[in-house]
């Protein structure tokens, strides 16, 4: 059976160039990058080719990348890193940094230094729609006695800058407001936030972990102390990521050990995968300046212009600001909008997901019926049995629990073609309509409330 | 078996022995089969609340369960998923079951489950990902009957695994779509075949319990649940204790706390032994009284499936099951209203619990079943 993926969000293959990359670092090259000898310098000459890589991916300074195990342990070290760091806090602005200027955070370590604790008056930003990682890291922090705010979305899934200005103490030490929302694509306002946390003097961090690769990203442009990038989403390895800590930014260890990583990050280099992301990373870069790269957006949006013929669905996410008539109003406006290279302007959704809202259906039995066609695509969060929960990001945008069930998400990676484009069109109508057909809620092309209250 | 022509099942898969042996044993007759897990209970929610442990370890939808399923499905080679279906679950099974206890009922989550849940969602997940029928691990048999021109359900041949009673309320529609290959073995049959299989769930213990109640302890699950629920949930449901002559003797702190026929835990002292004969949920009495004045002759059930026939335009003879672990009584059942029955039995039956099924049964063929009312 032909197998066709566009899960890409979740994760990507390898190319075939990071494989060839990594295979001698599970051979021949084995040293721990920590050692004297030579075979110790041969791999520690290539984490740090890769911590050049991964920074230039970003504009930053290798010196300001923190390898990890993956998003999950990035987002957890910036967050208790800066917030729930190891030390006792004896000022309550301990966290901030002075107004206007990118200098050192300071005196967050106390004389106590050892209980993990969180100030009292510790106040965070965040919102809604973040990833599990950031949110429930935040709940932790809630229970640790921190206070958090987590703002919410617009039907577009925007967070609105200022609520993030309005939402601002005296006490707030964080703002963590992701790039690019994994289930819909959509973009935030990153810059606008980072500008305003630079105003307030405030920390601010971004998972950039879906916006790596497919969208330029600088973290000067941005404004952002701390980024969490990770590199299998963008067709490195499992099992490896990266904290970007602007340089001057006190950052409290999370884990005890050795002084790896320059006393940020304990434990022996993950060296092959390290490879692997440097060279993933060198790959992102290179596509940003190759026409081929474009394709992903193009073929992204004849796949939802071709699955807007299908009745009664809807586009999730991406807004409508930025002016201009819409010629066809089941689509995003940003999808019509958004022209060119993504360097040209930002664009609204990163331009490799669409997430679908198919009236009528269980998302999940569209997921599970077109796996066994062959065609592999997704929908909310898996819980831990692999059932799917409802999708917070939906919800928080306004959906329906309803809709929210019946959304599934297409992500594209730079391993597809026009073909399977042409797959997923010739058989998701065809499911959905079978699905339709056994629909206690969808009667004869329309909803039916009474069918659906037997 | 060389009659069988290959198509797609659907198999509902609980991670135990019975439902793993059914999925290898359709995989191995050559029929394309897809195995569901339905997610229906988080075991964890009501972890902390009043009287429930933190670590909460109940059988439904363990973690443990489905791993054990899909160990099973990767074994014998066929696609696995879990579906999600705990809204449905909370709605149809988990609220009328507290709903029941607070009425002063006694009630059967597990008909309901397969009537709302199994065969129901279930089967339109089945239905939707091209699967036109499901098989299950139950111990029942389905057949369609040429004469009667419907589908028969009938006891297993291993008696005491029957679980008909719980299956009484699938409709026509339900049972035409339905495939319960262990109908014609013994439990330790399938263990055999488990084994000869190599599934890793050979020597699993079955289970018992209400699958979504930890430790089978169901008050403590519905202080639990109330409390979560919050305080309009939370019922004032305390009453008398008196005796059929209307004697009060003592105060019971909630009816939901009894069942007909119980003895234990009445927090009244007497010379005799004491049962609770009946529960009147509008005074919120509980009656209690001798042994001798548990039994009954007669019943009323409400909500009648028919399966075997059509209609009841006759008084009939069957036999029924009052409870699961109950011998069919002899009795005659007569329509007493649109979707109601009468009962009257041969012998006086102990304890006729209200919120229980009674199934009536012709030989080994299931004729219906309703509520006990």
């Amino acid at each position: 059976m032909a197998r066709v993926y566009l899960d890409n969000n979740a994760t990507t293959p390898l190319l075939p160039e990071v494989l060839e990359a990594m295979l001698p670092y599970f051979g021949g090259q084995f040293g721990n990058a920590s050692s004297i000898h030579s075979h110790g310098q041969a791999t520690r000459a290539a984490v740090e080719r890769a911590r050049e890589a991964v920074a230039r991916l970003i504009g930053a300074r290798a010196s300001e990348i923190v390898f990890t195990s993956g998003g999950t342990e990035s987002d957890n070290l910036a967050i208790f890193g800066i917030v729930g760091g190891k030390g006792g806090h004896g000022s309550p602005v301990g966290g901030q940094r002075n107004a206007g200027q990118w200098s050192p955070v300071g005196g967050r370590r106390g004389a106590d230094g050892s209980q993990l604790t969180v100030h009292s008056q510790s106040h965070v930003i965040t919102a809604n729609i973040e990833h599990h990682a950031v949110l429930n890291a935040c709940r932790h922090l809630e229970e640790l006695g921190c206070e958090v705010s987590y703002l919410p979305v617009d039907p577009w899934g925007l967070v609105d800058p200022s609520d993030v200005r309005r939402a601002l103490r005296d006490s707030t030490q964080l703002i963590s407001v992701m790039m690019a929302n994994n289930e819909t694509g959509v973009v935030q306002a990153v810059s606008e936030i980072g500008a305003i946390a630079r105003e307030a003097g405030v920390l601010f961090h971004t998972d950039a972990v879906q916006a790596a690769g497919k969208i330029p990203i600088n973290v000067d442009e941005i404004g952002c102390d701390l980024l969490t990038l990770s590199a299998h989403k963008l067709h490195g390895p499992q099992g490896v990521g990266a904290l970007y800590v602007r340089k001057g930014t006190e950052l409290e260890a999370q884990m005890y050990g050795g002084r790896h990583e320059r006393s940020r990050r304990a434990g022996t280099e993950n060296v092959a995968g390290i490879v692997g992301f440097g060279a993933a990373a060198e790959a992102a870069v290179a596509g940003f300046s190759r026409e081929d790269d474009l394709k992903i957006g193009e073929l992204r949006d004849r796949l939802e212009r071709g699955l807007m013929g299908i009745e009664a669905c809807r586009v999730n996410g991406g807004t409508q600001r930025g002016g201009g008539q819409n010629p066809h109003p089941k689509i995003a406006q940003d999808a019509i909008l958004r022209v060119g290279h993504p360097r040209d302007s930002r664009p609204e959704r990163v331009p490799n997901t669409t997430n679908i809202c198919f009236e009528g259906i269980d998302g999940e039995a569209l997921v599970i019926a077109l796996d066994l066609k062959g065609l592999a695509v997704s929908t909310g969060a898996a819980c831990s049995s692999g059932a799917i929960e409802a999708s917070h990001v939906l919800l928080a945008m306004g959906l329906s629990a309803e809709q929210a069930r019946g959304s599934v998400r297409f992500s594209l990676g730079k391993m597809n073609s026009a073909e399977d484009v042409e797959f997923a069109l010739a058989v998701v109508p065809e499911t959905v309509g079978r699905l339709r057909e056994l629909s206690p809620v969808w009667v004869g092309g329309q909803r039916s409330e009474v069918r659906g209250q037997r | 078996m060389s009659e069988l022509v290959a198509e797609t099942i659907a198999v509902a898969m609980s991670g135990g022995v019975d439902s793993s042996t059914v999925a290898a044993m359709l995989r191995a007759e050559g029929h394309a089969v897809i195995g569901l897990t339905m997610q229906l209970w988080n075991q964890r929610r009501l972890a902390g609340h009043s009287g429930m442990p933190e670590s909460v370890s109940g059988r439904c939808c363990s973690l443990d369960d489905v791993y054990d399923a899909r160990r099973v499905a990767e074994t014998i080679g066929i696609p696995y998923y879990v579906v999600n279906h705990e809204e449905r679950f909370e709605r149809d099974v988990v609220r009328p079951f507290v709903e029941e206890y607070l009425a002063g009922r006694t009630p059967i989550p597990c008909s309901l489950c397969n009537n709302h849940l199994k065969f129901d969602q279930l089967l339109v997940v089945a239905r939707s990902i091209g699967a036109e029928r499901i098989a299950t691990g139950h111990y029942a048999q389905v057949s369609f009957d040429e004469t009667a021109g419907r589908w028969w359900l009938k006891r297993p041949v291993d008696r005491s695994k029957d679980q008909t009673y719980f299956l009484f309320g699938l409709t026509q529609e339900q049972l035409s779509r339905t495939l319960f290959p262990l109908g014609g073995m013994t439990k330790p049959e399938v263990r055999e075949l488990a084994r000869t299989y190599n599934l890793v769930i050979a020597e699993k213990p079955d289970s018992q319990e209400i699958c979504f109640v930890p430790g089978g302890d169901y008050k403590k699950f519905l202080d639990a649940y109330l409390e979560e629920q919050g305080a309009e949930a939370r019922l004032d449901v305390g009453g008398e204790m008196v005796t059929a002559s209307g004697e009060v003797i003592g105060e019971h702190s909630g009816v939901h706390n009894f069942t007909v026929g119980q003895r234990k835990g009445l927090g009244v002292a007497t010379g005799s032994p004491l049962y609770v004969i009946q529960i009147n949920n509008e005074t919120r009495q509980v009656v209690v009284g001798p042994d001798e004045e548990l039994y009954t002759r007669s019943l009323r059930a409400r909500r009648v499936n028919l399966i075997s026939v059509a209609s009841i335009d006759a008084p009939m003879r069957v036999a029924v099951k009052i409870r699961h672990k109950h011998a069919p009584a002899g009795a005659v059942m007569e329509m007493a209203g649109p979707d109601e029955v009468l009962v009257t039995f041969d012998e006086a039956q102990r304890a006729v619990t209200p919120g229980q099924a009674a199934v009536f049964y012709e030989g080994d063929v299931v004729v219906g079943g309703g509520w006990i009312s």
